[in-house]
C-alpha cells in the first residue's frame, strides 16, 4: 500500500523518512514509509498492537542493531543526513536523538549521578558547570523542587512517576534535538501522567517530540500532528485536530472512534 | 433448569463442597508432607552442629591460634600453621579466580549468549561445576604437582581456584541475564558504548548477586580436602613459601581425626568448629547482602 500525506506539512521538516521499510527477520513490519516530521512539534504514533509505531520510533536512534535480526532499508533525513548511513557513529546520533522508554530505567546511582551519567560521556565539565546542568536537566523535567534536596539518593528510591521523569531529565541533560517517547506514561498513574503530558507539551519549544501511545486522548491533548499506523503500514498522517475530527480516511475514523482496535 | 443457569442445583452444590473438602485433605497432607522432610533435614544439620559446637569449643584455646601442629601425643600444640596455610590459599585461589569467573560470566551474558562459543562455554562450565573436587585435585597433581616434582601452596591455590571459577562465572551470568534489556537500551538510548553499560550500569546493577556468588565460592573452597590432598599436601611447620608443600585445616582435620592421638582428635575438633563458624558466617553475610539490595 502506497503511504499518503493527505495533508501537505509546509513546516520544516527535522526528521525525512524516506522509503523505510524495516525487517524483523524475515517479517516486514514496516513498509514504504515516507513521512516528514516538523521541528519543533509533537508528533503523536497512534494504531493497534503491533502496527508498527514503536519499531518506527526505534529506528530514528537506530535502537534495532542491538540485534542483529532486524534491519531498516531506505532513508532517516536528520537535517538532511542520513542517519541509518553506516559510517555515522551510533553515538553521536543518540547524543542528538534521546529516547525515553516505556518503564522507567533509573541506573543503579544517585539521582545526579543518573543526570551526569549521559553527560560524562560527551563532555567535561567542572563541578560547577555540571551542577549548573544537572540543575538545568531537572528543572526542565519538572523534578527539581522534589529532588533538590535528596540529589546523592538512589534514583530507584523515586516513584515511578518520577523516576519517569528522572529518565526525561537524564535525556534533557545531553542536549538532544529530538526527544522520542515510546509510551512514557502506560505504566504511570493519572497524576503522573499529566505532569508527563504537561512536560511534553513544554518540551517542544526546544525539541523536536515523538511519542508513541496507545491512549488516543493522550495522542489529541498533547500532540500537533497525528500519525495513525496499521500492520506496517503508515495510513494517515496530519494535523492532530484534522485526524480526530475529520480524518480523512475511513480505518482512520474507525480507529479513533473504537470501533476497530 | 438448564446448565447455563447462574444458580447451581442441590446435587451440583453437594459436589462442589465435596471437592472442596478433598481439595483441603490434600492440602493438609502435602504440607505435612513437606514439614517432615524438613524437620528430617534439619535435625541432622543441628546435629552435626551441636556436636561441633560441643567437640570444638573444648578442644579451642589461645595456643591453637599461635602453636604449630604438634606431634602425636605432645602436650601443647595448635593449628596456626594450618590456618594461616587455609587463609593464604583461599585468598589467593578467590583473588585468581573472581576476575577471571566475572569476567567470562560478562562474555557469556552480555556478548557471547547465543554465539556457539557462548553454547559451548556455559556447557564445559556446568561441567566443571559439577565435577567431583577430587578430580580437579587429581588434574592439577597430573599437570603441576608431577611435572614440577614438588607438592606445593600454588598448585592448592590452582586446585582451589578451579573450584571458584565455575561457581562464580555461573552467578555473574545468572545475575546479569536477570537484568532487564530495557535497563541496557535506556544505557545505549543515551549514546553509552558497550563496555561503559557493562561496568556502569548492568554489572553495577547485579553487583550484590556477584558478590554473593564470590563468598559462596569462598565458603566452598574453605571447607575442600580432596583438592589439597594432591597438590598442597601438608607441612608440619609454618611457611609462607607457595613453593613448599603448606598446611590447611581441612587437610590437618583429616589427618588428625582418623589418628589414635587424643591431642590430634582434640585439635581437629577445633578446626572443625573454626571451618563451620568461618563458612557459616559467611553464608549468613552473603543472606544479609543480597537481602539488603532486593
Amino acid at each position: 500500500m502506497d503511504t499518503r500525506v493527505d495533508t501537505p506539512i509546509t513546516e520544516k521538516a527535522k526528521i525525512s523518512v524516506r522509503d523505510l521499510n524495516f525487517f524483523y527477520g524475515g517479517f516486514h513490519a514496516l513498509k514504504k514509509i515516507n513521512m516528514d516530521l516538523p521541528e519543533h512539534k509533537v508528533t503523536a504514533f497512534i494504531g493497534p498492537s503491533g502496527c508498527g509505531k514503536s519499531t518506527l520510533l526505534r529506528v530514528f536512534n537506530r535502537m534495532f542493531e542491538l540485534y542483529p535480526e532486524q534491519r531498516a532499508e531506505g532513508q532517516i533525513l536528520l537535517d538532511g543526513e542520513n542517519i541509518l548511513d553506516r559510517k555515522l557513529d551510533v553515538s553521536l546520533i543518540r547524543a542528538k536523538v534521546g529516547m525515553v522508554f516505556q518503564k522507567p530505567t533509573p541506573f543503579p546511582m544517585s539521582i545526579y549521578d543518573n543526570v551526569a551519567f549521559g553527560v560524562k560521556l560527551f563532555e567535561t565539565l567542572p563541578r560547577v558547570e555540571m551542577d549548573e546542568r544537572v540543575e538545568w536537566a531537572l528543572k526542565k523535567a519538572a523534578l527539581w523542587n522534589e529532588v533538590k534536596d535528596k540529589l546523592d539518593q538512589s534514583g530507584a528510591g523515586l516513584s515511578g512517576g518520577q523516576q519517569q521523569r528522572l529518565c526525561i531529565a537524564r535525556g534533557i541533560a545531553i542536549k538532544p534535538e529530538v526527544l522520542l517517547l515510546d509510551e512514557p506514561t502506560s505504566a504511570l498513574d493519572p497524576i503522573s501522567t499529566g505532569k508527563i503530558e504537561e512536560l511534553v507539551h513544554e518540551l517542544k519549544t526546544d525539541y523536536t517530540v515523538l511519542i508513541v501511545t496507545h491512549n488516543m486522548q493522550q495522542a489529541a491533548r498533547c500532540s500537533d500532528y497525528t500519525a495513525y499506523m496499521y500492520l506496517g503500514d503508515l495510513i494517515e498522517f496530519g494535523p492532530t485536530p484534522e485526524v480526530f475530527t475529520k480524518p480523512k480516511r475511513k480505518d482512520t475514523e474507525d480507529y479513533i472512534t473504537g470501533r476497530f482496535g | 433448569m438448564s446448565t447455563a443457569s447462574i444458580k447451581f442445583t442441590p446435587a451440583q452444590q453437594a459436589g462442589r463442597m465435596a471437592k472442596h473438602r478433598r481439595r483441603k485433605v490434600v492440602n493438609v497432607l502435602a504440607l505435612m508432607l513437606s514439614l517432615g522432610a524438613m524437620a528430617f533435614g534439619v535435625f541432622w544439620l543441628i546435629w552435626i552442629l551441636v556436636e561441633t559446637f560441643r567437640l570444638g569449643l573444648g578442644g579451642l584455646t589461645w595456643s591453637v591460634f599461635t602453636e604449630m601442629t604438634p606431634p602425636p601425643q605432645a602436650d601443647v600444640g595448635g593449628l596456626a600453621n594450618a590456618i594461616f596455610g587455609s587463609l593464604v590459599m583461599s585468598a589467593l585461589a578467590t583473588l585468581l579466580g573472581t576476575p577471571i569467573g566475572v569476567m567470562a560470566g560478562i562474555y557469556l551474558a552480555e556478548y557471547g549468549q547465543k554465539t556457539w562459543l557462548g553454547h559451548a562455554t556455559r556447557f564445559i562450565n556446568d561441567i566443571l561445576l559439577s565435577a567431583p573436587s577430587i578430580v580437579i585435585g587429581l588434574f592439577i597433581y597430573a599437570v603441576v604437582v608431577a611435572r614440577f616434582k614438588s607438592f606445593s601452596g600454588i598448585a592448592g591455590v590452582l586446585a582451589l581456584a578451579l573450584i571458584v571459577i565455575p561457581v562464580v562465572i555461573r552467578t555473574t551470568e545468572n545475575m546479569l541475564t536477570l537484568i532487564p534489556n530495557a535497563l541496557r537500551e535506556a544505557a545505549y538510548a543515551l549514546g553509552t558504548p558497550k563496555w561503559k553499560v557493562i561496568s556502569s550500569v548492568t554489572l553495577k546493577s547485579a553487583r550484590a548477586g556477584v558478590i554473593t556468588g564470590i563468598l559462596l565460592a569462598v565458603a566452598r573452597i574453605s571447607g575442600e580436602t580432596a583438592p589439597l590432598l594432591f597438590t598442597a599436601l601438608s607441612n608440619q611447620f609454618w611457611t609462607s613459601d607457595l613453593g613448599q608443600p603448606m598446611a590447611s585445616l581441612p587437610v590437618t582435620i583429616f589427618k588428625f581425626a582418623m589418628s589414635p592421638y587424643e591431642n590430634w582428635q582434640k585439635l581437629a575438633w577445633a578446626g572443625v568448629f573454626l571451618i563451620t563458624l568461618s563458612v557459616l558466617v559467611l553464608n549468613i553475610a552473603a543472606r544479609v547482602f543480597f537481602r539488603d539490595k532486593h
